[in-house]
């Protein structure tokens, strides 16, 4: 177990590297964000507002001395190259549904969309194989055990050798206050194949973990909340043949 | 169906689309009978509201009749006559079980966009850009309509469409202008705008106790308009409209002031250029404050600023040293128009309100290209303009206002 794992383990938040752009970056793309902006002020149509919105994207980013590829890929590493994942929700439940819900790992694709099925093995339930979707139709398959369990408060998980994307993580269920329900926080850290590079080109490609579980959380929050997750996918409108592609940038559910 | 498409900045069409259809079990799928303009339309058309796509149906003012149900819709039937509030609320997260309905946390289903620009997303509302979850609107024959037995508000026996149409939006938005100025009995209350959630506001503020109301605006149907609701008026282009109020209150000030115009105000001066420069780059600055500025600083010491207008991103030089030194309260918010529907329609109901009277243009749908240029640029003295979906526009005659 690596030392990040092993902080992981007991609860604490894993170390992120900074990664700030050097001075010659934020000079370029400042440089460049600037022009953009000037030359978005000619055009009056709608090209000038896609160049103006990405100069000032550049600008800003330079201004504030974040790297743009960094920025873009948004990936967070910990010092030994695994990738660190915190997210949390709110869901309008009582802890124990909660827990009950997700100690249930077969629910878990339910709400998590990468995962094609998880697989409870006989025996005392410790064991999972977990199903995930790769890139390109492909997928990942892996074993893992579960290494805390307290009802109603906390799962922790670990893949077992042998995994493709050594992984682990937890999940908390904590009172919320007032009339909120309960907090879910959930923890995943991983070894992508390829590093941390091979983790930023799986998120320019859509497969970002971070951004995903936050998906998935709010996917559960409606799930358990109102039953469904809303969609516009197949509502009318008046786009034809490339302009369902501009809204397809908008929406992460498809509009058509 | 026909329906009305925003093709670009500043380009409204009237086309051909699918009907809509049933897509969850708790949809409802509503033949569109009544629909109107909303202000807020004008910024999706002028292109300052960002995330419009090419094709996106508009209109967030609806009412109609129920002609479908999805199979998990228990109280809405088929038949009944509706009004469709524009905020999407659940019914279930903790924000629509407090009221505040157009905060759900999940009706709309692409909050990122919101996320990114606001921190945090707001609702799903109808017509209204992908940042509020790229629903088709209801500028259309038909719509589909959403959580249905939390959203669609059963319209009582003997009430015309345009008695109850505009309880989707600009009424209660006007009341809820009014209540977020926490009026005592008597208090002065200065409403900057006399569109139709600026009228609103006036009716709602004399309903909630306000002593009197001073109406600003510039066009003289507006003006009149206000003044037959009770409210003095002044004219910012011919009114030292600051001066002027201080000297109406006796040098206090009013005690509560409403932004009820929002992102696009108008005003001259450098000032005025400079944010209107700004504005079309849409990125130094995406929202022309001036009405805002102008209300913190004309509101009295210890008063509240209500801003029922709509912003939606960034605006500069707010005036946050007077907002500040002044001990002011702002509330602000896109209307939880469900908490307002029983009160307001007991209202209409006994005749303490009649919105049928801010109408000025009837048109049909076909006309809506027409209707969006004389309703942003007030030719024809137009105020309010609704659209009939089935209306041949041979039928319909521009209504003079007065
Ligand atoms: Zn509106
Ligand atoms: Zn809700």
């Amino acid at each position: 177990m690596t030392q990040s794992q092993a902080s992981q383990a007991q609860g604490g938040a894993p170390q992120v590297s900074p990664q700030n752009s050097s001075p010659v970056e934020r000079l370029i793309f400042g440089g460049l964000g600037l022009g953009m902006i000037l030359l978005s002020l000619r055009q009056k149509n709608e090209s000038g507002l896609i160049l103006g919105t990405g100069g000032a994207l550049l600008l800003s980013g330079a201004a504030m001395g974040r790297s743009v590829g960094a920025a873009i890929t948004q990936v967070r590493r910990t010092p030994d190259d695994t990738i660190a994942v915190q997210r949390a929700v709110t869901i309008g439940k009582s802890a124990d549904e909660l827990y009950t819900f997700w100690r249930n790992f077969e629910n878990l694709p339910r709400f998590m969309d990468h995962l094609e099925s998880v697989k409870v093995q006989d025996g005392d339930g410790q064991r999972s194989h977990w199903v995930a979707k790769a890139h390109r139709g492909t997928s990942v398959e892996w074993d893992a055990e579960i290494t805390e369990d307290e009802p109603g408060r906390r799962i922790a998980w670990r893949s077992l050798e042998g995994a493709t994307v050594p992984n682990e993580g937890f999940v908390e269920f904590r009172p919320a206050p007032g009339d909120w329900g309960t907090e879910i926080h959930v923890s995943l850290t991983y070894r992508p194949p390829g590093g941390t590079l091979g983790a930023a080109v799986a998120r320019l490609l859509g497969e970002d973990p971070a951004v995903q579980i936050g998906e998935d959380l709010r996917r559960l929050k409606r799930l358990l909340e109102v039953g469904e997750v809303p969609t516009t996918e197949g509502q009318p409108s008046a786009r034809k043949g490339i302009m369902k592609a501009e809204a397809k940038m908008y929406d992460n559910r498809r509009t058509s | 169906m026909k329906a009305v498409v925003w093709q670009g900045i500043n380009r409204v069409q009237v086309e051909t689309v699918p009907d809509p259809e049933i897509l969850q079990p708790t949809d409802a799928i509503v033949r569109v009978t009544a629909t109107a303009i909303c202000g807020s339309d004008l910024h999706l058309v002028d292109g300052y509201v960002p995330s419009m796509v090419h094709g996106d149906i508009l209109g967030h003012e609806f009412m109609g009749e129920v002609v479908e149900v999805g199979s998990e819709v228990r109280k809405v039937k088929v038949g009944d006559r509706v009004i469709v509030p524009f905020p999407i609320a659940c019914g279930k997260c903790w924000y629509c079980q407090h009221g505040l309905t157009s905060l759900c946390d999940n009706s709309n289903p692409n909050p990122k966009l919101a996320e990114a620009l606001w921190g945090y997303a707001g609702s799903g509302i109808y017509g209204y850009s992908h940042i509020t979850g790229g629903y088709a609107g209801g500028q259309a024959q038909f719509a589909r309509t959403v959580f249905a037995d939390q959203n669609l508000y059963q319209v009582p026996e003997g009430l015309t469409d345009e008695q109850v149409l505009f309880l989707t939006d600009i009424l209660p938005t006007g009341y809820m202008g009014a209540e977020n100025c926490n009026i005592q009995p008597g208090d002065v209350v200065a409403v900057f705008g006399c569109g139709p959630v600026g009228l609103f506001g006036i009716m709602s503020a004399f309903l909630l106790g306000a002593g009197r109301v001073i109406a600003i605006d510039r066009f003289p149907e507006r003006l009149e308009m206000a003044r037959q609701l009770g409210a003095e008026t002044l004219n910012y282009e011919t009114d030292s409209v600051f001066e002027r109020l201080k000297e109406m209150t006796g040098g206090r000030g009013p005690d509560s002031v409403m932004d009820a115009v929002g992102l696009e105000s108008h005003a001259g001066g450098p000032g005025g250029v400079a944010d209107a420069v700004k504005q079309t780059t849409r990125v130094l600055e995406s929202d022309r404050p001036h009405a805002l500025r102008a209300a913190i600083m004309a509101c009295r010491k210890g008063g509240t600023v209500s801003v029922p207008g709509v912003y939606g991103g960034l605006a500069d030089k707010i005036p946050v040293g007077a907002f500040m030194n002044k001990g002011l309260t702002m509330k602000t918010g896109q209307t939880h128009v469900h908490r307002y529907l029983d009160l307001l329609m007991g209202h209409i109901q006994r005749g303490d309100i009649d919105p049928t009277q801010i109408i000025t243009h009837r048109l049909s749908l076909d006309e809506a290209p027409h209707a969006y240029q004389i309703f942003k640029h007030k030719h024809e003295g137009c105020i309010k303009c609704v659209l009939d979906p089935w209306a041949d526009p041979k039928d319909h005659a521009p209504v003079k206002p007065g």
